[in-house]
């Protein structure tokens, strides 16, 4: 600090003499800047002077430049016949069409003069050339549809009417199409199809869908400008060759029904299916996406016909197998399955074959298939189709078939072994009890069945089946109550019962319908449960001869025919008819043993009843009637519900006999016993 | 109503004679015995009431032999008139055997039926396989063999019963062997018609449409009655299955063919309405210059009531099987019914479907 002050001060001392000749400096300066500011005046001078001496060359040059530029513009234009000429034999399309793009507007203006129109008629001259050329490459179509696609775009650029241009255009892509479309067709062919029916769809999902996509993608992006009229066009031409791709499609489906891989269908159908949804929005007017859809239902529709179908014939199969395997046994001597055993072989049979039905259409919902969540298979298929027509329809058809069996066998013609008729009724009884429930409670729970329309409840199903069990084993009675009949009515008929000698035995027929309705017990047994009995007393047999034989002396004792005398013992009949309950002799049955072998007994004692009526009788005839009635007595009683009812009926026969003979001495009933209990 | 409806049944040796006024609701009973044996089949003649054929057994030396032969009824017994109904009160008059059927060709007799329209000199009696044709000359007193004709076939062929068709002028004769109906030309004695397996059993009785040719009924022991019409014999027209038993008897009304009656050994008659098959499915036709306007209207009501066939109604006073049903050839609304136990049933049709069917 001290040091700057120091020095300040020498120089303080001098500030006069600085000042001063500061002064003297800037006197100096503005000498010099006023002499500047006439240089530059003179400057300026000189420069305007200058400037206004080019003007005039600038102007020139500017025009020179402009001529130039014309005329570069005009030796284009005179070249450009000769240009386009070259880039038309170059193949160079695209580059002509932008030249004549550029020269078409100059060429339109200055038409009116000749050299220009004189250029403008070669230019359309080449143009059109390079039109036909165009067209040419164009028609030949080899090139794929991108290629297609840029002619149109150069053609349009040409200016050619795009009207004729669409139509030209969607020809050529029909041509393709069809040319695929011929090569799945020949696929098809008349021999069995070689590919199978997923590569089929494959192909035709990636040669034709896939070309008419392409067809549709290049036709909206050249044609926008066409307006609705253009995309219905479009839509037109797509649904007809669309609809011609589906009947391809719905032939080789129809090939396909016959087989039974559906899996295999269910997977082409969805590729099938995907592959059409893609053009969806572009050809949502073409309403193919509705249509595959319909195809795709009216597959699963006849899918579920098939298995109906399949469904039906396992059954009959099942039938026929039941058939051999009662036939069989009595050609070979051997014991063969039991009818329990084959009620229980054919009942898992069909249910195991409803399963693989049930598995088999299940694919048609599964949630990796496209189309499973359309509304139709979301509802109706589930319910109707498969509820009601496969399940339902099957259980339906199945009683219907077990029912044929009492219509047709009701005539001499119908062969069905009894025992059939009583496994179907026993399979029919149970599917009543459970079965069907249990195949109804699968199948919603497999197909979540959410459609409201109404379905077959279960109970009506139930009903008709057992009402289907009802009658086929009301038939079954019928049958063998004709056959053990027929054998009594054969027996009765056929004998000389006036010269008859004294009864020794039992007749041999008497014991062979004892052994047969032991058979028939012994059947129905394997199948059907015993059933309810009025209570008996310990002793039935020798109780009830002693009633049968007091009911039959009151028959005894009116044995002369003076007009007065029948009419005694019919009042006693009667009285005693009174008091018993009509007998319904071919009233249906309940499913037990014992009602079984009552109707059975009862259709028979009936007729035996009848034939006895026919017949006239000889002392011994009615004696032998009398011993035969006892030993049925002896043994039927036990099969039946009510052993009243053998009573009743047997004592008929033996009343019947009585009056039917001019000479009624009947056996004394202990010799009747004896010969019972000897035969 | 005047009439009379004569009844006749036949029961063991004797021949009733009933006779049921229907406006007081009386029935008079006349016995006339049958000395030749018991009574199998009865029919009486078309043209002389006093007439009539029976096809009977007799059993000689431990034989059962069934015959058939023309009686003729006392003349007095028209004139008997009301007799008390008491039973021992009646007098028992003889038939006048007036010849026998089948003395020249032995077998036997199961049914015999008279020429329908004629003038009771044609008759045909089934025996055994053997269809016999006669002509009853003499007044009646002499039956001359006209025709005849056989089944051959394998096993015991035997005719059951057999109908002489109204029809054609009465050319056509139906019969019944087993489960088989055969129609015959009486001209010729040859065969015209087969139905095979008629019936899954036995046919029992069958019965020609009185109104509508072709169109016969059958039944049998199937339980079941069919109709038929004989141009196509593969398949019945219909089927009914109302009987629990075997059908032993078909009937025909005489003037409306859509009531039919049935016998059956279930102890019960049936009346049934076929008015579907019948010959005036659309009821009456009315005239209808004389229609008044109501009339009008009800008749087409009428016209609209769909064709159902139903079963009137099932009688069931007897107590045993019935064997054999008829209708009134004079009142076409009474009918009978006969049954094992000896109860003859008379009954009508029931008043509502009477006047349904008349107005």
């Amino acid at each position: 600090m001290k040091t700057t002050t120091s020095s300040f001060q020498p120089q303080a001392l001098s500030l006069p003499d600085t000042i001063r000749k500061m002064k003297n400096d800037f006197r100096k300066m503005e000498d010099e800047m006023d002499r500047l500011a006439t240089n530059m005046a003179v400057i300026t001078d000189f420069s305007a002077r200058i400037s206004a001496t080019l003007q005039d060359h600038h102007e020139r040059i500017t025009k020179l430049a402009g001529v130039h530029a014309l005329l570069r513009k005009l030796q284009f234009l005179f070249e450009l016949p000769s240009r386009l000429t070259k880039c038309v034999e170059l193949g160079a399309y695209g580059q002509a069409v932008r030249y004549q793009g550029r020269a078409r507007a100059v060429l339109q203006q200055y038409q009116h003069l000749p050299s220009f129109r004189a250029i403008q008629d070669d230019c359309q001259v080449i143009t059109a050339r390079l039109a036909q050329q165009l067209r040419q490459r164009f028609r030949e179509g080899g090139s794929g549809a991108p290629e297609q696609a840029e002619c149109v775009e150069l053609l349009l650029a040409l200016g050619e009417p795009a009207e004729e241009l669409c139509e030209e255009f969607l020809v050529h892509a029909r041509g393709r199409l069809e040319e695929e479309l011929s090569a799945l067709e020949k696929e098809l062919g008349p021999s069995p199809p070689a590919p199978d029916v997923l590569e089929f769809t494959d192909r035709g999902g990636s040669g034709f869908v896939g070309g008419l996509c392409q067809v549709a993608a290049a036709y909206q992006e050249l044609f926008e400008a066409q307006g609705p009229r253009g995309g219905e066009k479009l839509a037109a031409f797509a649904q007809e060759l669309g609809g011609c791709y589906f009947e391809l499609v719905e032939r080789r489906l129809a090939q396909e029904q016959g087989g039974g891989d559906n899996s295999l269908l269910v997977r082409a159908l969805d590729r099938f299916h995907r592959r059409l949804r893609a053009p969806g929005p572009l050809l949502a007017a073409a309403g193919l996406t509705e249509s595959a859809t319909e195809i795709v239902e009216r597959v699963a529709r006849e899918r579920l016909g098939y298995h109906l179908q399949g469904l039906q014939t396992a059954f009959l199969g099942c039938l026929t197998d039941v058939r051999q395997a009662l036939a069989a046994p009595r050609l070979a001597g051997k014991e063969g399955p039991s009818l329990a055993e084959l009620l229980a072989s054919v009942a898992s049979s069909i249910q195991s074959h409803i399963k693989a039905s049930l598995a088999a259409v299940h694919l048609f919902t599964a949630k990796e298939v496209s189309f499973s969540n359309k509304p139709y298979f979301r509802g109706e298929f589930c319910s109707q189709g498969v509820r009601e027509g496969l399940i339902v329809g099957f259980i339906r058809s199945m009683c219907q078939t077990a029912q044929s069996f009492c219509d047709s066998a009701g005539e001499k013609g119908g062969a069905t072994p009894p025992a059939l008729l009583l496994l179907l009724s026993r399979l029919c009884l149970d599917y009543e009890t459970a079965t069907i429930s249990y195949i109804l409670t699968l199948t919603d729970e497999q197909f979540l069945v959410q459609d409201q329309s109404p379905v077959t409840p279960v109970s009506t199903l139930c009903a008709e089946a057992r009402e289907t069990a009802r009658r086929l084993l009301t038939h079954y009675v019928k049958v063998q109550g004709l056959v053990i009949s027929q054998m009594l009515r054969k027996s009765v008929e056929t004998r000389d019962w006036l010269s008859t000698l004294e009864p020794r035995n039992v007749r041999a027929v008497m014991k062979r319908v004892v052994e047969d309705t032991t058979a028939i017990d012994v059947q129905v047994g394997l199948l059907y449960e015993e059933g309810v009995r009025k209570a008996q007393s310990s002793d039935s047999s020798k109780r009830t001869f002693s009633v049968y034989s007091s009911s039959r002396q009151q028959g005894r004792y009116a044995p002369s025919y003076t007009p007065s005398a029948p009419m005694d013992t019919n009042l006693l009949s009667n009285i005693q008819k009174l008091f018993s309950e009509r007998i319904d002799v071919f009233s249906p049955v309940e499913f037990n043993k014992v009602s079984v072998l009552t109707g059975i007994i009862k259709i028979s004692l009936k007729t035996l009843l009848e034939c006895v009526r026919l017949r006239t009788f000889g002392r011994f005839g009615l004696q032998q009637v009398q011993v035969d009635c006892h030993f049925l007595q002896l043994y039927l009683w036990r099969f039946v519900a009510d052993e009243e009812l053998v009573h009743l009926l047997l004592d008929e026969v033996v009343a019947s006999a009585a009056l039917r003979c001019p000479d009624p001495v009947p056996m004394e009933p202990s010799v009747v016993e004896v010969i019972c209990e000897r035969g | 109503m005047e009439d009379d409806a004569p009844v006749i049944y036949g029961l063991e040796f004797q021949i009733h004679i009933i006779d049921f006024d229907d406006e007081n609701n009386i029935i008079n009973k006349n016995v006339l015995l049958h000395q030749a044996g018991e009574i199998w089949h009865i029919s009486a003649s078309p043209s002389d009431k006093g007439v009539l054929a029976t096809c009977y057994n007799k059993t000689p030396d431990s034989r059962v032999l069934a015959c058939a032969a023309v009686w003729r009824m006392p003349e007095e017994l028209e004139s008997v008139g009301h007799e008390s109904p008491d039973d021992s009160a009646s007098t028992t008059q003889t038939l006048e055997l007036l010849c026998q059927l089948g003395s020249a060709a032995p077998g036997n007799v199961a049914c015999v039926t008279w020429e329908p329209m004629g003038d009771g000199k044609k008759v045909i009696s089934l025996a055994d396989n053997h269809i016999l044709l006669w002509d009853l000359q003499e007044s009646s007193n002499q039956a001359v063999l006209a025709g005849s004709a056989s089944l051959e076939g394998k096993g015991q062929l035997r005719f059951t019963s057999g109908r002489w068709s109204p029809h054609h002028n009465c050319t056509q004769v139906a019969t019944a062997n087993d489960t088989t109906l055969r129609g015959w030309d009486t001209r010729s004695m040859s065969q015209i018609y087969c139905i095979e397996n008629a019936h899954g059993q036995l046919v029992r009785d069958l019965d020609f449409n009185p109104n509508k040719q072709y169109y016969l009924a059958s039944c049998g022991d199937d339980c079941k009655v069919k109709f038929w019409d004989t141009r196509n014999v593969t398949e019945p027209v219909r089927t009914l299955e109302e009987h629990s038993h075997w059908v032993w008897s078909v009937r025909y009304n005489h003037s409306h063919d859509q009531l039919v009656l049935t016998g059956s050994s279930d102890s019960r008659v049936i009346l049934s309405n076929m008015v579907s098959i019948s010959s005036e499915p659309f009821g009456h036709l009315v005239d209808d210059d004389d229609v008044s306007d109501q009339e009008e209207h009800h008749a087409e009501e009428k016209s609209k009531e769909p064709l159902q066939d139903n079963v009137i109604a099932t009688y069931e006073e007897h107590e045993d099987s019935v064997y054999a049903v008829d209708w009134s050839s004079a009142d076409p609304w009474l009918f009978a019914s006969l049954s094992y136990d000896g109860r003859l049933v008379i009954n009508r049709v029931p008043r509502a479907l009477k006047y349904h069917i008349l107005l």
